[in-house]
């Protein structure tokens, strides 16, 4: 079989400096938004809004879309339909190509990771330059992003000043965080008034007005959805909103949830082209890789709500442990292992909904109420179904223990031969040394021996 | 009152001292218990671990065995949780009509022992003493699953003598999770390191809980690694007689 969570997360947990800065970073962003999703009296109408919005955008999507678009090219703008991550590609670097640039600046690009346009660009010429800090620090240092928000959580200040230090030529920069951010930032206005082309993402595409809106802390987006004369803007058909008004709900959900910011620093929202001001091409382009899939399974489909909050990965006790490496996907923690199993199927990403202690610490906090437990058990069933997780010893260990649950005759019997089989790893009581499958358990802990009176014998008994 | 024992195949078989206890409260509390033989499993392990189709048959087994009763009590969140919230998901998936009438009939009448106890019969106190110092961890499911917030503390605090010294941390995770614990074991593992590392600074002789299993869990870590803390059903606790 091939590399899944357990063998990636075998390489993170040994990593102490990434596991220490993880535990950091959690328990601060956990903390900022317990308070201030705390201090809300309507915080659960507030999320039970926003999650009965998403499922209305869901059940009417075709609907909403068609809005989108017509209101899209009514302000000026273009709207490409693109079924997967190919035609995707295809679409914006066609579009890039005849501006004739060589370079773009990108922001807010997960979804561009998705469907891994950057490497599109570049066997096409073109450079993409990402503009968020931490995006950047990830693109300097050739690593994948670990979190959806936060995307170099896995670095700390030491390591990114080394990095700027050998990427920028500066090699008297401190790792104080001003003097970071201001390297960086000397870096990125160049790029700001040099290039012609961005390519965005969005946090939300509104259906009656066609606008986008793009929610950031550093105003690097502001910066590339205004200054470059052509605005490509990628957006995941799950994205769209009613109406303006429904952003009231998602502007408080989205940055308590995800920083823990009543909030946030800079909010830009754009609807097409206005003549004279900002971008004067506008593209959008709508994007399936495999969304509509996942809208077609009933259980499944309520992943499609998510406001990519990055809540239910600060609070994963999984993903504290392991960081998003592990996940070997765009989506990390407890979204991404709902998410991308789905997206890609079960062939690809069938561990990821086994990386889970189902403690449902995520539905606890999720914005837009997605059962993301559920959805685990859910497509545990279909990965073993479709036969893309578990190996032959455990299909054998749980039709066996199913026999034998399924009566009680059986299931006494069952027990005699257990307490036959332990015989050998019983010590004092316990069992230290479990072989094969199970061995797992014992290379930490014990394990009490059966012992010899079951409770129904001692019922029997009374 | 007349109450059907769910006993839960693990305490069954690995643990029934836990299942004695929870008889022993029932039954000073003057209950009727009675343990209905054909009982097996709900059909968790079954469920979590992705084999639905096993899974559906002991649910449906389980409802066969209890349909008639009218209160199951179980000393397992857990097994409680997985009838509560997944057995309408498998009739649901099944197409079963019948079965989910039937599980929407029953689930109401499922309950975990402290439940039970405290939220049905309004009982906080049932007479027992324990003179020890107690840290509890809320397991998962009790806390989030069937959100019994503060109701088997508020049994704990009842019980004579016994000092209760919060547990840091308390609300995370022990990282057991079924067979989580062994497809994921190093992850598992690393989940559970902070929660001894939280137990054993609370300085307690029992560690208790609403559920045998995530107890396994952090008791064969404190075993692993030499510490007296001896980790007890919270049953066996309310069980200990004056
Ligand atoms: S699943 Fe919920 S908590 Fe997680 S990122 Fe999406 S909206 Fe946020």
């Amino acid at each position: 079989m091939k590399s899944g969570f357990p063998e990636r997360a075998h390489v993170a947990l040994r990593d102490m400096q990434l596991r220490r800065n993880l535990a950091l970073a959690t328990t601060t962003i956990r903390g900022k938004r317990a308070a201030v999703t705390g201090e809300r009296g309507d915080w659960e109408e507030l999320r039970v809004a926003g999650a009965a919005i998403k499922r209305r955008v869901l059940r009417h999507l075709e609907d909403y879309l068609l809005q989108f678009e017509s209101s899209v090219q009514r302000a000026g703008g273009s709207v490409h339909w693109a079924r997967d991550a190919q035609e995707a590609n295809e679409i914006v670097v066609q579009l890039v190509r005849r501006t004739g640039a060589s370079e773009v600046v990108k922001v807010k690009s997960l979804t561009t990771d998705e469907i891994g346009l950057n490497d599109a660009l570049t066997a096409a010429g073109i450079r993409p330059i990402e503009t968020d800090l931490a995006e950047l620090i990830c693109q300097l240092a050739d690593e994948r992003p670990s979190h959806i928000l936060v995307p170099a959580i896995h670095k700390n200040r030491v390591e990114i000043r080394d990095l700027f230090r050998r990427e920028f030529g500066l090699p008297d920069l401190t790792e104080e965080p001003t003097e970071l951010a201001g390297a960086a930032r000397a870096y990125l206005r160049e790029k700001f008034l040099s290039t012609a082309v961005a390519v965005s993402g969005a946090n939300f595409a509104v259906a009656e007005s066609g606008s986008i809106c793009v929610v950031e802390s550093e105003g690097n987006g502001r910066f590339c959805t205004t200054l470059p004369e052509t605005l490509i803007t990628i957006v995941g058909i799950e994205k769209l909103v009613p109406t303006l008004n429904d952003l009231e709900v998602f502007l408080q959900l989205l940055p308590r949830s995800s920083t823990g910011e009543r909030m946030n620093p800079y909010t830009s929202l754009w609807t097409g082209v206005a003549p004279g001001d900002g971008p004067q091409e506008f593209h959008v382009v709508l994007l399936d890789n495999g969304r509509t899939n996942v809208l077609a399974d009933e259980v499944g489909r309520q992943t499609l709500a998510c406001i990519r909050c990055s809540a239910c990965l600060n609070v994963c006790p999984v993903y504290e442990r392991t960081g998003g490496h592990a996940y070997g996907s765009v989506y990390p923690g407890p979204i991404g292992a709902i998410l991308t199993p789905q997206l890609v199927g079960t062939a690809e990403a069938g561990s990821l909904p086994f990386a889970s202690s189902l403690c449902g610490a995520c539905a606890e906090v999720c914005p837009v109420k997605i059962d993301i437990p559920q959805v685990l058990v859910h497509l545990r069933g279909r990965a073993i179904r479709e036969r893309t997780a578990a190996g032959a010893g455990e299909r054998m260990m749980m039709s066996a223990a199913g026999w034998a649950l399924a009566g009680e005759r059986r299931f006494r019997w069952a027990r005699r031969v257990g307490r036959l089989v332990q015989r050998p790893f019983v010590r004092e009581n316990k069992i230290e040394r479990l072989p094969g499958g199970l061995s797992g358990w014992t290379m930490t802990r014990d394990l009490p021996a059966m012992p010899r009176r079951s409770f129904r014998e001692w019922w029997n008994g009374r | 009152m007349r109450v059907a024992l769910f006993i839960t195949c693990m305490n069954d078989t690995l643990f029934p001292e836990t299942g004695i206890a929870t008889v022993q409260v029932l039954e000073r509390l003057g209950h009727d218990v009675v343990f209905p033989k054909a009982q097996t499993c709900c059909g968790q392990l079954h469920l979590n671990t992705g084999y639905h189709d096993s899974a559906a048959d002991l649910a449906r087994r389980f409802v066969r065995v209890f349909v008639e009763e009218e209160i199951v009590v179980a000393p397992s969140a857990s097994c409680v949780a997985t009838i509560r919230e997944f057995y309408p998901y498998l009739a649901e998936q099944l197409d079963d009509g019948a079965l989910a009438e039937e599980v929407e009939a029953l689930t109401p009448r499922v309950m975990e022992l402290t439940e039970f106890l405290v939220r049905r019969l309004g009982v906080t106190d049932v007479g027992s003493r324990f003179s020890e110092r107690v840290t509890y961890h809320p397991t998962c499911h009790s806390l989030r699953g069937l959100q019994l917030g503060d109701v088997p503390l508020s049994l704990l605090r009842a019980v004579d003598g016994l000092e209760f010294v919060e547990l840091p941390g308390a609300t995370e995770c022990c990282g057991f999770g079924g067979t989580f614990a062994i497809k994921n074991a190093e992850t598992s593992s690393a989940i559970l390191e902070s929660k001894l590392e939280n137990v054993v600074a609370t300085g307690a002789a029992v560690l208790t809980a609403v559920d045998r299993s995530c107890l396994t869990q952090i008791g064969g870590g404190l075993s692993r690694m030499g510490s007296q803390v001896r980790t007890l059903h919270i049953a066996e606790i309310l069980a200990a007689a004056p």
